[in-house]
């Protein structure tokens, strides 16, 4: 970080365009009286969509903004499109939903936009202040959100959790912060990474302060991360939050919490990969043991998501544990499939809704073949890929992170990663088998908005055409991984 | 006579110590949660301005001054989500916020 002032704000332009779209939208919706939902709503997809458009479009050559504490690179603009695509998906999952519930606020998709700002922001983030505010700035509106059904005792008590445990997850974070600026003397990662280069004598090593910094850090990121062992409020806000808003928390949040730690532990902490591999190790065998067990006994599919996300995030985290190109990579394929299948799944439940009310347990969906064959087929295919069965997508994620794994040398690590895999496999066939050859229970009503059929029939397409098309995913993701790399 | 570094970053590490059993063990009230934040990003800021004056360097004051805003935001939100909770559960009893076992 030089002294010199920058005005390098053109590499910020999808932020800053966000950013703008969300104050004028802001006084918009105040300004009308009725109908401002309905006026805010496309509006805010809208500018959603082309600030992704601008950032496909953008240079993508490493730039810093504002003198440094901010970086686009092509890894940053692989996983923005990723998020805002995510986000705007998930504002259209929502309108259904929002409506039946008399929830249609304007509010909501302002703070899915202010939140995806948030995320932006994240995963360029390239100083401890940068991450810090980026990281508030996206859990600021997401306790609002999961506190959005404000008269109903479930969502209201989902909010304080998040709150209080989030705070806690803040609170350690910066207290890693503190701890790494105080025994390095900087914020700046580019600063932190010449710092830790292993010079021509001996290997990089981290100071005991900067280590004890560095897992405060990484702790309060595997709270943002829901990766045990801090996952414990995710079930409980998974459960009570609305049924979209739980959509967008299994989403956009977790690439960007992803991404987020991806460069913090590569770039800045790469040098001293060895000191926190063996936290990620451990972080990610738990969380894919604990998502598959756990799971087995729930009857609500929320919270059984909820347990399934966990796992998920722990067979991400076997590609970053790998600490390689190779496991960036797979990482970054992984992320763009979980997000497009958990979009698409919980499409999916928000169809369950029997004379106007919205159910959630399993055995609600029991003998839904009979009675609706179209989305107890996109269930199946979705439960499927969840599962990792090929030819889905979920398959190929899952491939290239066990991988990366076994180049770098971490075999018992995918080892245990596939075994986790094949009981989580249990209860995802339980939900197939519970829709396709079980007593059929009542029939939900028929969907009566179109856009949550798009996203559905969009998200299936995408986890059945992967093998065909995988090109494109896989090209990006190599240049984004590449750039992560020093 | 100045008071070395040590002495500050030990204070701190207790006040954040406080913070952070004040969440896990009050049985209490969620108000004394939020209190207990605030301990913890205080704790924070005391890392922060103490080894920015031992180190010459003005970043770790900014970041002092970005944690004071953020925290006031913060709380905002966080007061603004137990006054809806109170309003449909009549208590903010740490023990009543029980419906969803986890």
């Amino acid at each position: 970080m030089d002294s010199q002032p920058a005005f390098d704000v053109i590499p910020a332009l999808p932020e800053l365009l966000l950013f703008i779209a969300g104050l004028l939208l802001l006084v918009l919706g105040s300004l009308r009286e009725r109908d401002a939902a309905r006026l805010v709503t496309p509006l805010a997809i809208l500018s959603l969509i082309v600030a992704a458009f601008v950032v496909i479009g953008g240079d993508k050559t490493a730039a810093p903004i504002l003198g440094g504490h901010f970086v686009h690179d092509s890894f940053a603009a692989f996983l923005k499109v990723v998020i805002l695509a995510g986000s705007a998906a998930s504002i259209l999952l929502a309108q259904g939903y929002l409506r039946n519930q008399d929830l249609d606020r304007f509010e909501y998709p302002l703070l899915i936009l202010f939140a995806s700002l948030g995320m932006c922001m994240m995963v360029s983030a390239n100083s401890l202040l940068a991450l810090y505010m980026a990281l508030e700035l996206q859990s600021l509106p997401l306790y609002v959100m999961a506190a959005f059904n404000r008269d109903q005792l479930r969502s209201t008590e989902a909010g304080l959790k998040y709150f209080v445990l989030g705070a806690l997850a803040s609170g350690m974070l910066l207290y890693g912060c503190s701890l790494v600026y105080g025994f390095t003397g900087t914020l700046s990662f580019t600063a932190l990474a010449d710092l830790l280069r292993p010079g021509e004598t001996g290997v990089a090593s981290l100071g005991i302060g900067a280590l004890v910094g560095l897992v405060f850090v990484a702790a309060g990121l595997a709270f943002k991360l829901s990766a045990v062992p801090f996952h414990m409020w995710t079930p409980d806000v998974y459960e009570g939050a609305p049924t979209p808003v739980t959509a967008f928390f299994a989403a956009a949040p977790k690439v960007a919490a992803v991404g987020l730690t991806l460069r913090v532990l590569m770039q800045p902490f790469g040098a001293v990969a060895g000191e926190w591999q063996q936290i990620i190790v451990f972080i990610s065998v738990a969380s894919m043991l604990l998502g598959a067990f756990a799971a087995i006994g729930q009857t609500n599919i929320k919270r059984l998501l909820a347990y399934s996300g966990i796992g998920h995030i722990g067979f991400a985290l076997v590609g970053l544990a790998a600490g390689t190109e190779r496991g960036v990579y797979a990482v970054l394929i992984y992320m763009t499939i979980y997000v497009v299948m958990t979009l698409g799944t919980f499409a999916a439940v928000l169809m369950m809704r029997r004379q106007g009310r919205y159910v959630e347990t399993i055995d609600d969906l029991a003998g839904l073949s009979r009675r609706q064959p179209m989305l107890a087929l996109a269930f199946a295919i979705f439960m499927f890929s969840l599962a990792g069965i090929p030819p889905l997508a979920g398959f190929f994620g899952k491939l290239y992170v066990f991988m990366a794994a076994i180049e770098a040398g971490l075999t018992p690590l995918a080892v245990i990663g596939v075994l986790a895999s094949v009981v989580g496999a249990y209860y995802y066939l339980r939900i197939v088998k519970l829709i396709y050859f079980d007593a059929p229970a009542e029939a939900f009503d028929r969907p009566d908005r179109v856009e949550l059929q798009a996203v559905l029939g969009v998200c299936a397409v995408l986890v059945l055409g992967f093998i065909l098309i995988p090109g494109p995913l896989l090209a990006t993701a190599q240049a984004a991984a590449a750039a992560l790399m020093p | 006579m100045s008071i070395p570094l040590t002495h500050y970053l030990t204070l701190a590490a207790i006040i954040f110590t406080i913070g952070v059993f004040g969440i896990f063990l009050n049985r209490k009230n969620v108000i004394v949660m939020l209190m207990s934040i605030e301990l913890i990003l205080l704790a924070v800021n005391i890392n922060f301005v103490a080894f920015s004056v031992f180190l010459g360097d003005l970043a770790g004051q900014v970041f002092a001054m970005f944690i004071l805003t953020v925290a006031a935001a913060e709380a905002a939100i966080g007061l603004a989500i137990v006054v809806v909770f109170f309003r449909n559960r009549g208590s903010i009893d740490v023990e009543d916020i029980n419906l969803m076992k986890g």
